[in-house]
């Protein structure tokens, strides 16, 4: 199954509305409480992550019986240094973000800490996709 | 999947299937079928919302009566914190308990002094913070307990695991009465006065031997009997044996919690939609600087349970005046002690764990689960995404769900139906028009 979902850019008011409807669906599903949890605290961050720093994008959710699979594709800056966006406290987050409580650099290694496995295609001035893979069952 | 007790029911003669209760009830768990609301049993979680907002009235709870108590040859009342707050005039817990005696209980065991027992328990598991999920969550009100449950299993962890303080005043009373008057347990009534279906459903779920509570009654319902005996209470010459301070009477309303164990980082949120917009939060690990959630799922806490009569507003204003003029600012040593003790006893904290409720699910079978949602996301397309209640659904979503489900149809759906009929009336126009061949001119 396949799911998306838009994400809009520099909403604040909305942002969260994809990872908390990806949410609903694992649980109607049946999907172990754990994983969930895990799969929403990542999605939650590249989700805001599309909010904050690429003018939005969209959130994809792939579901198998041995897979949960969240996307996140954006067409907006691109990461010039992957290695060093994905470092604890680093951030790039506008004042305004800030102000939101947002910006403490630590997205990226949340959704590293919650994924099974974490890739990143990104290229400046054309885009970023972070795919975040969770595998069902007792790991 | 097993229907379980509620105590939240349907009078079916007074509902007239408007469809305010469907939306308003946070699991999702009412429809309306053929004109009349339905609970789908196993999702319900008594937080009483669907009563609050039922204009006919339809709504109510099944609890017991002052009656059955009589069976017992001795009778103990647990007054909720809340019952101080109902009445017109001011009164105190002892006014409260003498007008128990005169109802026929023989002694009152006042709900607000285990409270505070309760408070030092909490107190006493806290101390090992560091070794806690945080924020950990008050488990007082049985509606977010269950809530948790349902939807936010990983969150059961940060419940506390402390009995609420209804349960450990029945505990200890039946104890203490048995110990005192050389009775068998079976021998004393132990009737709650509770403020909230969910409560009288916890009671009545309970599957011990001897119930710990006998009965359940609630306070719209014995409300009008106390207000007769207040009027003669000062006829009594005992008085009243309270032994509550204002930090268990303070318990009764949305931040006493809190109050009473006064500590610091702590929360309080009430009302049901609020306590899930908080606990979604929770889940994302937005909340992990706060120490202790106080949650209830009535607005204003107790006072505004969906089985009081008082506005909640002017409850929480007495029992906050109440709380002051007791003293709500610490709770005496003696009963310090005592609460330790009893916690060091493991006389305070919960006996059994607690498990999740899957009820959401739409397979036990992952597989099937995962192509059933695929057609729920086909069918909600189809629709029009007005959520407008008239299928009988409080959403679309809900609708494509008891489609898939086998418990709708897409015609239920007043604007697929609509649709089905202008197919249906233009193939009917297209019928009409061909002339019989005997007709036919050439
Ligand atoms: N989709 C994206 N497009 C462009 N840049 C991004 C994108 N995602 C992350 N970055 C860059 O990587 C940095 C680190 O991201 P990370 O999510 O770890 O921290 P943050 O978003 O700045 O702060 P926090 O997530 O703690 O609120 C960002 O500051 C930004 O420079
Ligand atoms: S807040 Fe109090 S009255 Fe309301 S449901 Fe919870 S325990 Fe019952
Ligand atoms: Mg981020």
């Amino acid at each position: 199954m396949i799911q998306r979902f838009p994400v809009a850019g520099e909403d604040f008011s909305a942002a969260g509305e994809a990872s908390s409807k990806i949410k609903n669906i694992l649980r109607q599903v049946g999907e172990d409480a754990e994983l969930i949890r895990r799969v929403c605290i990542a999605a939650y961050e590249a989700e805001m992550n599309l909010v904050i720093h690429a003018g939005g994008g969209e959130m994809i959710l792939k579901l198998d019986t041995d897979m949960v699979e969240v996307i996140a594709q954006d067409r907006g800056p691109g990461i010039p240094d992957v290695e060093l966006a994905m470092q604890e406290g680093y951030s790039t987050a506008s004042d305004l973000a800030r102000e939101m409580g947002f910006g403490a650099g630590m997205g990226m290694a949340n959704m590293k800490r919650c994924a099974s496995e974490m890739l990143i295609d990104t290229e400046v001035g054309k885009g970023t996709t972070v795919t975040l893979r969770f595998k069902t069952g007792k790991n | 999947m097993e229907p379980r007790y509620h105590s939240v029911i349907l009078d079916e003669d007074k509902c007239k299937g408007c469809t305010n209760c469907i939306k308003r009830c946070p699991t999702e768990a009412i429809r309306v079928r053929n004109g009349r609301a339905f609970i789908l049993t196993e999702r319900c979680i008594d937080c009483g919302e669907c009563i609050r907002i039922c204009e006919n009235h339809a709504k109510r709870a099944i609890g017991d009566d002052l009656d059955q108590a009589i069976s017992f040859p001795y009778r103990v009342a647990l007054p909720a914190p809340s019952l101080y707050a109902q009445f017109r005039r001011e009164l105190t817990p002892k006014d409260l308990n003498k007008a128990l005696i005169r109802l026929g209980f023989h002694e009152v065991a006042e709900v607000a002094a285990a409270a505070e027992l309760t408070t030092v328990a909490i107190r006493e598991y806290l101390k090992d913070l560091d070794r806690l999920p945080k924020p950990m969550i008050s488990s007082a009100c049985p509606v977010v307990v269950r809530l948790i449950q349902m939807k936010y299993p990983t969150l059961i962890p940060h419940l506390i695991p402390v009995e609420a303080p209804y349960i450990t005043a029945a505990r200890l009373a039946r104890e203490k009465v048995c110990r005192e008057r050389g009775l068998r347990p079976e021998e004393v009534g132990l009737f709650f006065l509770a403020p909230c279906p969910a409560k009288i459903t916890e009671v009545k779920t309970d599957t011990g031997q001897v119930p710990l509570i006998n009965g359940v009654i609630p306070i719209s319902s014995v409300y009008g009997r106390l207000q007769q005996a207040m009027a003669h209470i000062d006829e009594d010459c005992s008085d009243g044996g309270s032994t509550t301070t204002g930090v268990g009477v303070g318990w009764a309303r949305t931040g006493g919690e809190n109050i009473a164990l006064a500590q610091e980082n702590v929360l309080a949120v009430d009302g049901i939609h609020n306590v899930l917009e908080l606990l979604e939060e929770i889940e994302l690990e937005h909340l992990t600087d706060v120490d202790y959630i106080e949650a209830l799922a009535c607005p204003n806490g107790c006072v505004g349970g969906a089985l009081t009569v008082e506005n909640r507003f002017v409850a929480r204003v007495k029992i906050r005046k109440l709380a002051e003029k007791l003293d709500d600012s610490r709770i005496p040593d003696a009963v310090v002690e005592e609460g330790k003790r009893l916690y060091a006893a493991g006389k305070l904290t919960q006996k059994e764990e607690l498990r999740p409720k899957a009820v959401l699910q739409l397979d036990n079978n992952l597989a099937d689960a995962i192509r059933k949602m695929g057609e729920l996301e086909e069918i909600l397309a189809e629709l029009p995404g007005m959520d407008c209640g008239s299928c009988g659904a409080p959403t679309c979503r809900s609708l494509a769900e008891d489609i898939v489900l086998g418990r709708a149809q897409r015609a239920d759906c007043v604007f697929i139906l609509r649709e089905q009929i202008n197919t249906l009336a233009q193939e009917l126009l297209l019928l009409a028009k061909k002339r019989p061949q005997a007709l036919k001119e050439d």
